[in-house]
């Protein structure tokens, strides 16, 4: 029997926070629910060595009268019967609800370079995650590449956590990255977060226009290979840490029904307030576009008005979105991974690291489904999670048709409806 | 040049089969395929080769494919593996199941070994203590049919074969077929379209048989027998609206495929939750630390079922030159060597090694 509610929050970012809190004080009974033990999300991840940001701080103050469920992932959803099937480490729970709200966040984009797959390359965003959460990296050599001012995030936590920045190797043109700089005073906040990051990076070299070309090491990273502009520079360093932005995470919304736009990292499809195309369903922050943490808390409230039948509490939120969406075009125009950064693999370069499916077995292809079936490329437990945003980059490939259950690895038990408890 | 000794509709592994046999037979093949190479029911089933003995002409036609599956076992493409099939009961009249398919599968000529409880937790230890007796063919197998299907039509071009992917032959006439893009080709026609053979003949019946099927994350050594329970065959032949049978295989890399549904009268491939569910409680029954185990994804996939459970193997009486492979059940992959040698000794004139009469179309001609 599916627990209901007035108002489902899927995700307690700063999207789904803001959903659920506002949703909540219109009155609304709300549930909140997220795959993770705390709310947060990724960029309000707890920091087990520095706790949380004043302003995370706060947005978790205002769920108070929420009823969470953290821990628990969301594995399959019925549109019809309009309920979710989710497990956390020991039941199955359906969910029911009257007004949905998705808040599912995103990804980092990976694409792959001979040596990606090596012990110590990592993610920009999972790296920092790891250290948030402890894993130790004080007095360890670090570069941090990719594109984005998400490196420049994670380096400063790195730092933060002792880590020695060696550089910061971002391939967008100096040019390029100095005429968006140039254009920050039209958002104050922004132009005061990236004088508090400019500070906590003081002394480390910043490389534009300049990718990682190899990462190499016996059975763990000892050596990356930079290109810049011509000129290559070897670093000894212990992690790579490279991220090259964000895709949004559309997976339940597409199992749902919704419908996406044509970006070559499709989003949800919304309007206004935040209406997804299926009646009902709400959606907010980087799964309707990569648009950043203020964006997110905004098009959260927006969803959480809206959803509760608030829509003027909504529409006064409009032109605040607006001005935040505009500095997030801004940014993906600037930090769009350039012609570079799509010919580093070599025909031995693994793209599918699940079913080690290379580069040069599936160039040949003409599409995603073709050589799902004849490689195995995208069938192992990410699901195409990460090749498929990769292929999607580099070929233009579409992974986007319905998904299929589970959306993440799942108990057998758990699609039977049953708690691990039922079983011996 | 349009003009073919042969045009095969459909590249699952029936067509791809039967095109390759062809072609080595030195014919001029056309292959025409609107979707992905083997992407039918090729790709959704479980690509398990097992000899089903309750239907003589089944038996027969399984039991000849079979052993020219042989010729595959070495090939990279096929991922064979031959795990064999462990049969299980877990009552009295299944028990009596396993003792006369035993007495079968041996008067045909196979190994088939009956175990008791003890052999059987020695054979298979994910088994519940509540499965009473087992029965193992040591000599079936499990293979990866999308690759073979590819693997197939690579063989069909190099000897010279033509390939129109990503088309669709749309209608029949006295010379040939004529495609999506107006293009004709001459030549007889072989329909080896699955559950969409009836668009191209529709007085032949098949009704979409839909199945449904889990993948599990990699658990090496977790099972090491393609397990079915003994009720399988009754659920495959049986005409039930609604059937679930236990039927588990281990995957070369560690992965298990999880099985089995079958319902008539469902068109849509978006899962049933509760039909799911029944099918892993039923799977739970036979390995309860099934239950335990990741899935990484389900899906569904159709299987072309005509009424009396046979395929259609053979030339309509009724047209000119219009032949016909399809309509495989649940048992397209296991039988599509044998169908594809059938279906080109019938074409070429040459003495069939089987009685094709029990395949033959106008059987269910109305």
């Amino acid at each position: 029997m599916a627990e209901g509610c007035e108002v489902l929050v899927i995700g307690a970012g700063p999207a789904g926070l803001a959903a659920a809190a506002t949703a909540a004080a219109n009155g609304a009974r709300v549930a909140l629910l997220d795959a993770q033990p705390r709310a947060g999300g990724q960029v309000w991840r707890h920091d087990i060595a520095h706790g949380a940001s004043r302003r995370a701080r706060r947005a978790l103050r205002r769920i108070a009268p929420v009823k969470r469920h953290f821990g628990m992932r969301v594995v399959a959803a019925d549109p019809g019967a309009r309920t979710l099937l989710a497990e956390d480490s020991l039941h199955a729970r359906e969910f029911g609800w009257d007004r949905l709200v998705l808040a599912a966040g995103a990804r980092e984009l990976f694409l792959p370079f001979p040596g990606w797959t090596l012990p110590g390359v990592t993610g920009a965003g999972g790296l920092q995650a790891l250290v948030k959460q402890g894993w130790p990296v004080a007095g360890r050599r670090v570069v941090v590449a990719g594109s984005g001012p998400l490196l420049l995030a994670a380096a400063a936590s790195l730092r933060a956590h002792g880590a020695r920045v060696l550089a910061i190797v971002e391939q967008a043109a100096r040019d390029d990255v100095h005429a968006f700089a140039r254009k920050l005073w039209h958002w104050p906040d922004k132009l005061a977060q990236a004088a508090r990051l400019r500070m906590a990076l003081a002394g480390v070299p910043i490389r534009y226009g300049a990718v990682v070309r190899r990462a190499s090491g016996d059975s763990h990273l000892q050596t990356i290979d930079i290109d810049c502009d011509g000129r290559v520079e070897t670093f000894e360093c212990e992690y790579l840490a490279i991220g090259f932005g964000l895709v949004p995470d559309t997976g339940l919304a597409r199992m749902l029904g919704c419908g996406l736009n044509d970006a070559t990292h499709p989003a949800i499809r919304v309007d206004a307030l935040q209406r997804t195309t299926v009646d009902g369903i709400h959606a907010a922050g980087e799964c309707c576009g990569i648009g950043g943490m203020q964006t997110a808390s905004i098009e959260g409230a927006i969803a959480g008005h809206a959803a509760a039948g608030n829509e003027a509490g909504a529409r006064a939120l409009l032109p605040s979105r607006d001005r935040a969406r505009r500095f997030a075009d801004a940014l993906a125009h600037t930090f769009a991974p350039g012609p570079c950064v799509r010919m580093l693999a070599d025909d031995t370069t693994i793209v599918c690291r699940c079913e080690d499916v290379t580069w040069g077995e599936l160039r040949s292809f003409d599409d995603a489904r073709a050589a799902k079936l004849a490689t195995r490329c995208g069938m192992g437990p990410c699901q195409g999670r990460i090749c498929g945003a990769a292929l999607a980059e580099l070929l233009g490939w579409s992974w986007h048709g319905h998904p299929r259950q589970p959306l993440f690895p799942a108990r057998l038990s758990t699609l039977a409806f049953d708690s691990l408890a039922t079983f011996p | 040049m349009s003009s073919f000794d042969l045009i095969v509709a459909g590249a699952g592994i029936i067509g791809a089969a039967c095109a390759q046999s062809a072609a080595e037979a030195g014919l001029r093949v056309a292959v025409v395929e609107p979707g992905a190479i083997g992407g039918g029911a090729t790709a959704a089933g479980m690509g398990h080769l097992v000899a089903l003995d309750d239907v003589p002409a089944e038996f027969a036609l399984a039991r000849h494919s079979l052993r020219l599956w042989q010729a595959w076992a070495h090939q990279p493409e096929a991922e064979f593996q031959r795990c064999g099939t462990l049969w299980v009961a877990d009552d009295e009249a299944g028990l009596e199941l396993l003792r006369s398919k035993a007495a079968r599968l041996s008067a045909a000529g196979m190994i088939a070994e009956l175990l008791d409880t003890a052999a059987l937790r020695d054979a298979e230890p994910a088994l519940s203590h509540d499965v009473a007796g087992g029965l193992r063919v040591p000599t079936e197998a499990v293979v990866y049919p999308p690759r073979i299907a590819h693997a197939m039509l690579t063989r069909v071009t190099a000897l010279g074969g033509a390939l129109h992917h990503g088309r669709r032959v749309v209608s029949l006439d006295a010379d040939g077929a004529c495609l999506d893009d107006g293009t004709h080709l001459s030549g007889p026609v072989l329909v080896a379209c699955g559950c969409d053979t009836p668009a191209l003949l529709p007085e032949l019946l098949m009704r979409p048989r839909r199945g449904h099927l889990v993948i599990t994350d990699r658990y090496p050594g977790w099972l090491r027998h393609q397990v079915v329970e003994t009720g399988y065959a009754a659920s495959a032949h049986g005409d039930a609206a609604e059937a679930v049978a236990c039927n588990v295989q281990p995957r070369p890399g560690g992965q298990l495929l999880v099985g089995s549904s079958r319902e008539f009268g469902r068109a849509e491939s978006a899962i049933s939750p509760a039909l799911l569910a029944r099918m892993l409680r039923r799977c739970f029954r036979f390995m309860p630390g099934l239950a335990r185990l990741k899935a990484l994804r389900a899906w569904t996939g159709f299987r072309p079922t005509t009424p009396d459970g046979l395929p259609y193997i053979g030339a309509l009486p009724s047209r000119h030159d219009v032949w016909v492979a399809a309509g495989h059940e649940g048992l397209g992959v296991t039988t599509a060597l044998g169908t594809a040698q059938l279906f080109v000794d019938l074409f070429l004139g040459r003495a069939p090694r089987l009685d094709p009469a029990p395949y033959a179309p106008l059987r269910s001609v109305a």
